[in-house]
């Protein structure tokens, strides 16, 4: 070690010259630059580095420089660690990027494997289209209501204008529960929950009602003998069949797009008065464009609305109704009752649980 | 009803231009659903009328055989062979010329057959395709009585016509008839008609030749009758007659039976021919007695009820009242005097006497419906006529006529009303046309319309029904769309959300929603051990073997699996969620008036006799719940899968649902999880019983879940919990139990135990052997331990777990595996 008063160069101190950094920087680069991979790269490191490489030695020089010629030579000490430093981590960089290109290319996986493990499940689409024809009507205003499938003899016919011997009440039709007389029938439609409504509640009344229905029909390819409607009743001052035309005209276009139109055609029903059958055209129609048979509708019966306990005189109503499966049958194409209603899941499935 | 276009038109003035497009259009603006547009199969070529002018006998072959000359309108006759033997010398007939094509594709052409060309074929109506008769040639009349020979053929027989098929809906009784539908046509194109029934009946001399008696005048409130004879017992139907009947679908019997049928058809009012020489003594119309019996003409032998209406005479019943005529007065083919009958029955009596004797007869449905009791004598006329134009009979003495109807009741409408009901501006002036297009009586009295329905309506009966005419006059297409203003609603009740979350959760979860019928039947019942006694069933099912209404979800989704399975599915999980019927009190449903509100009581007599009808959620699991793939394996689904099937749809729900061993049909004993929510049970979750498998040939393991939703309580509104941000602690315990110890109780004691400062705890691990001892079994949990306001230490955690630990040791005798 040097005195303190000695004149002191640092030129002469052989590890802080300029020329002992630089060939120490060239010889790290080339170092850094020549090893092959990541452990060659570790390898190397300490030996340009390290506490014992030949610049962080010459830093301890510094110490006993005289301050005058300390700056200059720190400098040159630190300019020289700097670009070992960066010759390094570049060359690390490179290493590491070619390692990951390597590693990642073997975890490569064929994404185009299945992974269905979680079976798919689906709603039946008789579920899905009543729901959706509800939301349609909540999103109106009106309110879901319901009735009971196994039904008493008079809300599903006598309230409805459906007299003793009108030839719907006969065993040929109707499945009526033992023993005679008993007064239960399973519901031929789903009007009684209209006179339900009317007899619990008071007006105005906006409401639909989706459910199960039963006639005796035996099963074939367009006929169920358990099959589904959906009713619709309005009750208010001054509802006109207009009203009933506008109503049905935006379920149509809701369910069956903006080019739906609904046609009239009179009909007889007895809680109705006047009563219509109506037509949808379905532009969408799996054998192009046409009119379908849809369902029933009409003016609510004076006769309806007094044994319910309402005055006719100063309300009025509509009521309409209309088949699930028939809209399935044709919404979707599909050709064959039987498949509706025999829970064969291929047939289900492909709806999906729909929204 | 079937109605022949040349028909109608014989009553309308059919506007230029109308076509069968134009025609539709109009039925179906009436309210006449077209149900079919029926043709007669096309005829090309040369079909003319043809007069007979010689027959020569052919004899030596095997059957008789004649060679005819026909004029057909040439200078030269037409030389023709024909098998058939029903004419004569100046028939007129009908004949296919070489180069015509009948339908079949049967052409037409000169050809040597038993010695004699043969120019040509004389048809039968059923080689025309206009009839099903082909006992002989087609007759259309004689000598000059009928269209001169050459006159193209198509017209006179029909070939060109075309027949509608119109579905009459069951208020308009007046449609089964040409009458009504002219006037409805007419109505609707705007036509000139003339009414058939418009006719002056001829005043018959002299006393009624019979005497009738009608003891129920509420139920016949008009009956009249004729007496006829010297009526020709061979004397044929003329062609129109039966050509008439035929499109209209209505077999050719006799002239006194086809005259009845045809007047039936054109006026509506439906008559009976009684042969006059079997009638004993007065007619009487009267309900049945004690013990009487009719034979009625389709040679059924009918006991009657004291609800039968029947026309009678000194022997008994000889006819049951508007349905079906008696065997022992039938017109015979040695009839040569008859009595005509046209009365006006009420019609639900009718109704009810066709459904008890299953005999919807032409003559029933319309009586059902309801006929005009104004037209019976113009009807007896027109049947009169007939027969002495084509029969030779004559009208014996006057007419019997009993008469005792009502005066028809008047209508008040105010004229607005119509406007009111459609939103469309209707004027009075309109009103009062329309309702006298229908044919109503109508007048002013104040600002008030008196209408009086038209004796042919029966069905206008109150204001609306008027209303309804209006509107169908002035056209329904009329009315435009306008959405009413509907006030807010509430929307989707708390039980339909739930419904709906619970066969979306099911669904999203791999079940396949398969509703099936409700019927069941004791053998599916008993199969699964379900109970067979006390159920609801229909006295009219479908199937014999399945008259009960089902209580239980599982037979019919147990049939769904089995279906599937039938055609080669393999992993299968369905759910159904709908309505079950339990019996109810056996209470009957009263049957109040109708002409007002049933008072309080009746109502909650009438709602309270309809049983409550539970709604149930069910799932059916076979075969793998998880399917083989690349990653290996599949899962075979299992009990547990149905047990996570009910907390599932607990979870839907917003109930937290806990689970027992259980053990109910048709589960596996060992294997049935009872599902609780407090202290209720709501349903059962696990595998089918073994043998329940074999019998319903249903593979080892299927799995079954039902459980009835109604019996969940509401969900209570959720509170937001505080979340803490601070790190948690884990801990793992591993706990030897005795193995029949229910896991439930270990965790439910660690849960009790551990305190508040418990935030989650996971079974991780099962696992029984030489480890932990013969006879029991190690619990693994994995702990999660937070406090909500602060780092917890390490001997807070651990204080809380020995805690745990030690509560479960306490309740359970866990010991902690070191």
């Amino acid at each position: 070690m040097s005195g303190a008063n000695d004149p002191y160069d640092p030129k002469q101190v052989a590890a802080l010259s300029a020329d002992t950094l630089d060939a120490a920087v060239t010889a790290g680069v080339a170092a850094f630059d020549g090893a092959p991979d990541l452990e060659a790269l570790a390898a190397v490191r300490p030996a340009h580095l390290g506490d014992r490489g030949p610049v962080l030695l010459a830093r301890r020089e510094l110490g006993a420089l005289p301050p005058a010629a300390r700056k200059d030579a720190g400098q040159r000490v630190n300019a020289a660690r700097v670009a070992l430093a960066d010759a390094y981590a570049v060359r690390l960089a490179a290493l590491e990027a070619e390692r990951d290109e390597r590693v990642l290319a073997q975890e490569r996986v064929d994404v185009t494997l299945p992974f269905d493990r979680l079976p798919r499940g689906a709603r039946h689409p008789l579920t899905s289209l009543q729901d959706r024809i509800a939301d349609v009507f909540v999103g109106m205003g009106y309110e879901v209501a319901e009735g009971p499938e196994l039904e008493s003899e008079w809300l599903n016919f006598d309230a409805l204008n459906t007299g003793p011997d009108h030839p719907a009440r006969s065993l040929a039709d109707t499945f009526f529960v033992a023993p005679e007389g008993s007064g239960l029938v399973l519901r031929t439609h789903t009007s009684p929950v209209q006179a339900r409504t009317m007899l619990e509640r008071t007006p105005p009344i906006y409401v639909v009602a989706p459910g199960r229905v039963y006639r005796t029909d035996e099963l074939d390819a367009t006929h169920t003998p358990v099959f589904h409607q959906v009713e619709g009743l309005a009750v208010d001052r001054g509802l006109t069949m207009a009203h009933l035309r506008g109503t049905l005209e935006a379920l149509a276009k809701a369910l069956f797009g903006e080019d739906a139109r609904i046609r009239w055609r009179p009909h007889f029903f007895p809680f109705t008065e006047p009563s219509a059958e109506f037509d949808v055209f379905f532009p969408e129609h799996r054998d192009g464009p046409q009119w379908v048979e849809w369902g029933g509708c009409g003016m609510v019966n004076p006769r309806v609305l007094t044994a319910c306990g309402i005055d006719p005189d100063v309300y009025s109503g509509f009521a309409f109704g209309m088949g699930i499966e028939r809209a399935l049958q044709f919404r979707h194409g599909v050709g064959d009752m039987r498949d509706i209603v025999e829970g064969d899941v291929r047939f289900t499935t492909v709806f999906g649980v729909e929204q | 009803m079937r109605v022949p276009v040349s028909w109608l038109s014989e009553h309308v003035d059919l506007p230029a231009g109308t076509g069968v497009e134009e025609l539709d259009t109009a039925f179906v603006r009436q309210g006449l659903e077209v149900e079919a547009v029926l043709r007669a199969p096309e005829t090309t070529g040369p079909l003319v009328v043809g007069r007979v002018l010689e027959i020569e006998e052919l004899t030596g072959f095997k059957k008789p055989i004649r060679y005819c000359q026909v004029d057909v309108g040439n200078e030269a006759p037409q030389g023709i062979v024909c098998g058939a033997r029903n004419f004569a010398v100046d028939d007129l007939v009908v004949v296919a010329l070489p180069g015509a094509v009948l339908p079949g594709d049967f052409a037409i052409a000169a050809r040597t057959t038993y010695g004699h060309v043969s120019d040509g074929m004389i048809c039968s109506s059923r080689e025309l395709g206009v009839g099903e008769d082909h006992d002989g040639i087609l007759v259309l009349g004689r000598g000059t009585d009928g269209p001169a020979p050459g006159t193209p053929a198509a017209s006179v027989v029909g070939t060109d016509d075309v027949v509608f098929d119109l579905e009459v809906t069951t208020d308009r009784g007046y449609c089964m008839a040409i009458r009504g539908i002219a006037r409805e046509v007419a109505g609707a194109l705007g036509a000139d008609w003339r009414d058939p029934a418009a006719a002056t009946p001829p005043a018959w001399s002299g006393e009624p030749a019979w005497t009738v008696e009608v003891e129920d005048s509420r139920r016949c409130d008009r009956f009249s009758m004729i007496a006829m004879e010297g009526l020709d017992p061979t004397a044929p139907s003329p062609w129109w007659l039966r050509r008439r009947l035929a499109q209209s679908g209505i077999r050719s019997i006799s002239l006194a039976v086809d005259v009845t049928n045809l007047v039936m058809v054109e006026l509506g009012q439906p008559m009976h021919a009684f042969d006059r020489g079997a009638v004993r003594g007065p007619i009487v119309v009267r309900t049945a007695r004690a013990g009487e019996r009719l034979a009625t003409l389709d040679g059924v032998d009918r006991a009657l009820d004291a609800d039968d209406l029947l026309i009678t005479d000194s022997s008994g019943p000889i006819g049951l009242a508007g349905v079906m005529g008696g065997a022992s007065t039938e017109i015979s083919d040695g009839t040569t005097a008859v009595l005509l009958e046209a009365a006006h029955w009420e019609p639900t009596g009718i109704a009810r006497g066709v459904r008890r004797h299953k005999l919807p007869s032409e003559a029933a449905k319309r009586f059902e419906r309801g006929t005009d009791p104004d037209i019976t004598v113009v009807a007896v006329a027109r049947a009169a006529a007939l027969l002495a134009e084509y029969g030779g009979a004559s009208v014996v003495g006057g007419v019997v006529d009993g008469d005792t109807r009502a005066p028809r009741p008047q209508i008040a409408l105010v004229p607005d009303r119509p406007s009111r009901t459609a939103g469309i501006p209707i004027s009075t002036d309109q009103v009062v046309d329309a309702l006298r297009i229908v044919g109503a009586v109508v007048e002013l009295e104040g600002d008030r319309l008196l209408v009086t329905p038209p004796s042919w309506r029966p069905d206008l009966t109150d204001p609306a029904d008027l209303v309804e005419e209006v509107v169908r006059a002035i056209g329904y297409d009329e009315i435009p769309a306008v959405l009413p203003i509907v006030p807010p609603g509430r929307g989707l009740t708390p039980t339909q959300r739930r419904r709906r979350s619970i066969g979306r959760a099911l669904a999203e979860a791999g079940y396949v929603e398969s509703p099936a019928y409700p019927f069941v039947g004791r053998a599916a019942l008993e199969t699964l051990g379900l109970p067979t006694e006390g159920l609801l069933t229909l006295r009219n099912p479908l199937s014999e073997e399945e008259p009960a209404l089902r209580t239980s979800l599982l037979p019919g989704l147990l049939a769904t699996l089995a279906r599937n399975l039938g055609r080669g599915q393999r992993d299968l999980a369905v759910f159904e969620h709908g309505a079950v019927f339990p019996p109810g009190d056996g209470s009957v449903a009263p049957l109040p008036a109708v002409d007002r509100r049933p008072d309080d009581g009746t109502l909650a007599a009438l709602l309270g006799a309809v049983p409550a009808q539970p709604w149930h959620v069910g799932v059916a699991l076979a075969g793998n719940r998880e399917p083989r793939g690349w990653w290996g394996p599949g899962r075979p689904a299992v009990w547990a899968d149905a047990v996570q099937a009910a907390r599932l749809v607990a979870a839907a729900a917003g109930v937290e649902l806990t689970v027992r061993a259980g053990d109910r049909a048709p589960w596996h004993p060992g294997r049935c999880a009872e599902l609780l929510v407090g202290e209720t049970v709501v349903g059962h979750a696990g595998e089918l019983h073994p043998r329940v498998c074999t019998a319903l040939e249903l593979p080892a393991r299927t799995s079954v879940m039902e459980l009835n939703v109604d019996e969940l309580p509401g969900r209570p509104v959720a509170q937001g919990p505080s979340i803490s941000a601070v790190p948690p602690v884990r801990m793992d315990a591993a706990l030897v139990v005795a193995e029949d110890r229910p896991e439930a109780d270990v965790r439910a004691a660690l849960t009790a135990g551990a305190g508040e400062l418990l935030e989650d705890l996971r079974l991780f691990d099962l696992y029984t052997g030489p480890q932990v001892g013969k006879g029991r079994r190690s619990l693994a949990y994995a702990f999660v331990f937070r406090a909500p306001d602060r780092t917890l230490t390490g001997e807070e955690a651990q204080a809380a777990f020995d805690a745990a630990v030690a509560a479960a040791t306490e309740a359970t005798g866990a010991v902690l595996r070191g």
